[in-house]
């Protein structure tokens, strides 16, 4: 049976569908030799950078390839005692100090507003949940200057208050949009079970609900310490003082500072406060990529 | 089970204290700042439309600064859009080691807005940096990338450009939803790979692109880090962007009231072409179950 239907193919037919298999192959060495050349393109710039913070400044110069011929830590060195009193460790651990109480804010207060948005209903929640997405799309500069000066009333310049407080009021829409979306798609089966065993919607929340959203949860928390590793106009207008600066501000400093022929020292440093976002990147990217591609979340 | 509607007002009060006192008294602040002269040593004078009047009529710097953000919108938003979406179709034709090139695509996009990234690319495209020795190595004359008006915003339009990886990555997830057997349908109907692609893929992803495009428009027109750090706004104010210009009259020259009114020309900017996205939408944004087609 299978050997007729062979032979009764056409030696026509046969060779249509090796010029197709062809044409696949073809087509499939074509995408990947663009999807190589644009990843190199894309790579590169990193790859030089790490390079050229293990070369000397006379071979960064001079020399194309990205491994350095004639490796040093002199870039290294040199960098990390900055041309301030403190050295970069200083400028690292500020960075986390302002990081990590934001990151919990903004988890801590995104997660109550989502349930509230989520869950129950109440008067306003339609206005006050178009208001919500309509402040995805607000741009930040129109509300900078009051907020500038407001913060000046309080007496809070030269602190991190302005970078920690606005945070426990969930004031990145995204992230509440974000778990809101993820809450929708859960059932409540669970929580009104427990409600009809007699749990409160608080400890509705903390056991059944936190638990539950734990994922989306880790994708704000990686989300906001990205944006806030990244963060540069915050810092910029509200801290003043070297011993408070973030690792931003003091690579924006030391490019104006050591700007001459002291590239290595600058790149290394620039290396330095890219590691911080690659490893968690890294160790999490299945949270980023989830949690960019359901809400469509700004990279 | 919900039905506690005090409780719920109380999960979402936070929100709605921070609604009010940083965004929405802030925004309106700002609208009255822009009426007046403010120092931050004197108490604010009320000039009317004094500030809207320079900046239109007297104002070459705003001028400039406008064309030069306008120019840099309408390059780095179509582009990227365009790149990001045809690398998302590329990868979507189920390669191997597809996870590995979308590592590799998304995460500039993740780093790219850093002061460190925009270290590395002013040091990458200074005159002696290492683009212009790979171009003098092929025998091409270095190019003056910061040097030139013309080549500087194109250089921080690269940066951007290097960032398309989020986009893409949306533009991945929403074509990985495409049903194969409409795309396979039309493929044995007579149309060709590049027909389907526009026909049927295209339009089922309309709500996608636009998301994107919205997206990609509110954020390339507050781009502030990439020209502050790598060109300074310069040469001859190539690379002055709004932002820039808000942040140089408010916080370097402390004219409070004049950075207010420049920061609500360009929120009505980026709101007119939100809106007429929005409005244009209709005729081009298909949602499924859309009856019109």
């Amino acid at each position: 049976m299978h050997k007729t239907l062979v032979s009764q193919v056409s030696p026509e037919a046969l060779a249509e569908m090796r010029r197709t298999e062809r044409r696949q192959q073809i087509n499939a060495a074509i995408r990947y030799a663009i999807l190589i050349a644009c990843g190199f393109a894309m790579i590169y710039p990193l790859l030089w950078l790490v390079g050229a913070s293990f070369k000397s400044n006379r071979e960064i110069f001079t020399e194309i390839g990205f491994l350095p011929l004639a490796p040093t830590f002199e870039g290294y060195v040199e960098g990390w005692k900055t041309s301030t009193e403190y050295t970069f460790g200083r400028f690292f651990l500020n960075t986390f100090v302002i990081l990590i109480p934001k990151v919990l804010a903004t988890a801590f207060s995104s997660v109550l507003v989502a349930y509230g948005f989520a869950r129950f209903e109440f008067p306003g929640k339609k206005l006050l949940f178009a208001v919500l997405i309509g402040t995805l799309l607000l741009p930040n500069v129109v509300t900078r200057i009051p907020q500038y000066l407001l913060f000046r009333e309080l007496g809070w310049l030269d602190s991190y208050l302005p970078l920690w407080v606005p945070q426990l009021f969930a004031v990145d829409a995204f992230f509440v949009f974000m778990l809101i979306q993820f809450l929708r798609g859960i059932p409540r089966d669970m929580e009104e079970a427990a409600m009809i065993d007699g749990c409160r919607p608080t400890q509705v929340l903390i056991h059944i609900v936190i638990p539950i959203l734990k994922p989306a949860i880790i994708s704000v928390c990686l989300f906001q310490f990205m944006w806030s590793m990244n963060d540069f106009l915050g810092p910029l207008i509200y801290i003043s003082s070297v011993e408070k600066y973030p690792i931003a501000l003091a690579l924006k400093m030391s490019i104006s500072v050591t700007e001459s022929f002291e590239w290595n020292r600058i790149l290394s440093m620039t290396v330095l406060a890219l590691v911080p976002s690659l490893v968690v990147f890294f160790l999490a990217q299945k949270y980023f990529i989830e949690g960019i591609s359901t809400t469509g979340l700004k990279g | 089970m919900y039905e506690n509607r005090l409780l719920g007002f109380t999960y979402v009060t936070p929100y709605v204290i921070g609604l009010l006192v940083f965004t929405a008294f802030p925004f309106l602040a700002s609208l009255g700042l822009s009426f007046t002269e403010y120092n931050l040593i004197d108490p604010p004078y009320w000039v009317g439309l004094d500030n809207f009047e320079y900046m239109f009529f007297k104002d070459r710097v705003f001028w400039k600064s406008l064309s030069v953000t306008l120019l840099y919108v309408f390059m780095t938003v179509p582009l990227k859009l365009v790149f990001a979406l045809y690398i998302a179709h590329i990868l979507n034709f189920r390669l191997k080691g597809i996870n590995l090139f979308r590592t590799a695509y998304y995460v500039p996009s993740i780093l790219g807005g850093s002061v460190a990234i925009a270290v590395l690319w002013r040091y990458m495209f200074a005159d002696y940096g290492v683009i212009n020795l790979i171009l003098g190595a092929v025998g091409i004359d270095p190019v003056p990338w910061f040097g030139q008006p013309g080549w500087a915003l194109f250089t921080i339009t690269l940066l951007r450009l290097w960032q398309f990886g989020s986009a893409m990555v949306i533009f991945l997830a929403a074509l990985q939803n495409v049903p194969q057997s409409l795309y396979e349908a039309a493929l044995i109907d007579g149309a060709n790979k590049w027909q389907a692609f526009l026909k049927i893929t295209v339009p089922l992803i309309t709500p996608v692109i636009f998301f994107n495009f919205i997206m990609q428009l509110v954020q390339a027109f507050q781009e502030f880090n990439g020209p502050y750090i790598i060109t300074g706004g310069g040469p001859l104010k190539a690379t002055y962007l709004l932002p820039l210009y808000v942040y140089d009259a408010a916080f370097r020259d402390f004219e409070m009231g004049y950075g207010a009114a420049l920061a609500w020309v360009l929120f009505t900017i980026v709101m007119v072409f939100t809106i007429i996205a929005f409005v244009t939408s209709k005729y081009w944004v298909f949602y499924s179950g859309d009856k019109r087609s």
